[in-house]
């Protein structure tokens, strides 16, 4: 049986504990609020961007651009988007379950964030780059990150890319996603937060021909790199909402057990101090029986 | 009468999207002014000012560098910044300018001179417009 000073003492921690995780839920839902707002901003600049891009795949004619070039697929690349931190509940580690299922010989990773890193060197896979992104991403860093994927797919060093990262869909659902980001062509479905069935219904829209200006290569060239710079700076964003809408609802989750937890030990506490005082109250009474006598 | 649908699109909001009666965008290769049922056209965009007429009324926006896409009765507008003439700050516009010109006399990087230089695009674009409005 525990004395009273110890269920004092253990509902003094429980109490910090809940106060820290209160106050990293507080700055969560801050960050939150920013990073979702971010990312639901850039959505439908990465719609249009993929839908002009469908249109510009299908009528390029016989122009193809390296970032096109299908070949076969003997090594591939993943670019794994990962939080730095972690208490963030199950988002690293469901994310982490999706990149197990690359397979570990013919597959390189990229990786944004600590945690993935980490998860890469741990499992004994192969590394090619780790990049870090802030709380807020810059559209810089995406373009650093997306710059590499591109030399390493032109270069002839990976012959496929995908990104690897969580979805944002609300504050409760995030969900792991892995999508083809090279060769860019198979357009189904190319999009961080871009519903693929409204995707498809624009896509039949599209007219038979298109005039370029100045020229299809020169509009290409532009608009391939450009595209894959947005796709990823877009995941950023897409990963960082994730991230502290996981992180504020596993911190609220803290601190909701911390309360609980202390309730039940203060009735404990409670209880047993009652029943020391029954018990002493017992005792003179016994006492003071036993001398009047 | 037949109208365009035209939308302006930047990483952070869209800007515009209405139905209009004409288009005058600033393309690489010069302006070109979109009435509806214009061929479909792709085309880069430069940085410049965007003029929108809708009945008898003109509106005025500043944009950066970007992509046009053209369908006969749409038009897409991707750029990285794109102001309404009315929400264009002169004074910070022209504090960028002057920050991002002697930015450019520094040494810097390869990075770095294609941000100042879009920097600098986009001051431009929006001082054009603004000026242009107080005639």
């Amino acid at each position: 049986m525990p004395s009273t000073r110890d269920i004092r003492r253990r509902i003094k921690s429980v109490k910090n504990t809940a106060q820290i995780t209160r106050a990293m839920q507080m700055v969560a839902s801050s960050k939150m609020r920013k990073a979702q707002q971010l990312a639901l901003a850039g959505r439908p600049y990465a719609a249009l961007m993929n839908n002009m891009l469908a249109h510009v795949a299908e009528h390029a004619g016989d122009f193809t651009h390296p970032l096109m070039a299908k070949r076969d697929v003997r090594k591939r690349a993943v670019l794994l988007v990962s939080t730095d931190k972690g208490l963030c509940g199950a988002l690293n580690s469901n994310l982490m379950r999706e990149a197990a299922k690359f397979s570990k010989d013919t597959t390189v990773f990229v990786c944004a964030g600590r945690k993935g890193s980490q998860f890469v060197a741990r499992t004994r896979r192969t590394l090619a780059a780790e990049f870090t992104y802030k709380d807020s991403p810059q559209f810089g860093e995406a373009r650093a990150v997306s710059r590499f994927i591109q030399e390493m797919f032109v270069k002839g060093e990976v012959d496929h890319v995908d990104i690897l990262f969580t979805n944002f869909v609300n504050t409760l659902t995030q969900k792991p996603e892995a999508l083809p980001l090279l060769p860019i062509g198979e357009l189904k479905a190319v999009s961080a937060g871009v519903d693929s069935r409204a995707l498809g219904a624009t896509l039949e829209k599209s007219p038979l021909e298109y005039l370029f200006e100045p020229g299809a290569d020169k509009v290409l060239g532009e608009l391939l790199p450009h595209y894959l710079n947005f796709q990823v700076y877009q995941v950023l964003l897409e990963a960082k909402a994730s991230e502290h809408s996981s992180r504020m609802v596993a911190m609220k989750n803290a601190t909701d057990n911390a309360k609980q937890l202390i309730k039940d030990l203060t009735l404990d506490y409670n209880k047993l101090r009652q029943a020391n005082i029954t018990k002493e109250l017992l005792e003179i009474t016994t006492a003071q029986m036993a001398l009047g006598n | 009468m037949a109208t365009l649908k035209l939308e302006i699109v930047t990483p952070d909001a869209k800007i515009f999207s209405d139905d209009v009666d004409m288009v005058t965008l600033p393309g690489v290769e010069g302006e070109m002014g979109i009435y509806p049922q214009h061929v479909p056209l792709m085309t880069q965009l430069s940085a410049g000012e965007i003029v929108v007429r809708k009945g008898a009324e003109d509106f005025f926006l500043a944009v950066g560098d970007g992509f046009v896409e053209i369908t006969g009765d749409r038009v897409a507008v991707l750029t990285d910044m794109a102001i309404r003439a009315e929400n264009i700050d002169e004074a910070a516009a022209e504090e960028a300018r002057r920050r991002a010109e002697s930015r450019l006399g520094e040494k810097l990087d390869d990075e770095e001179v294609a941000r100042v230089n879009a920097a600098l695009a986009h001051s431009l674009a929006q001082l054009k417009v603004k000026r242009r409005q107080g005639r």
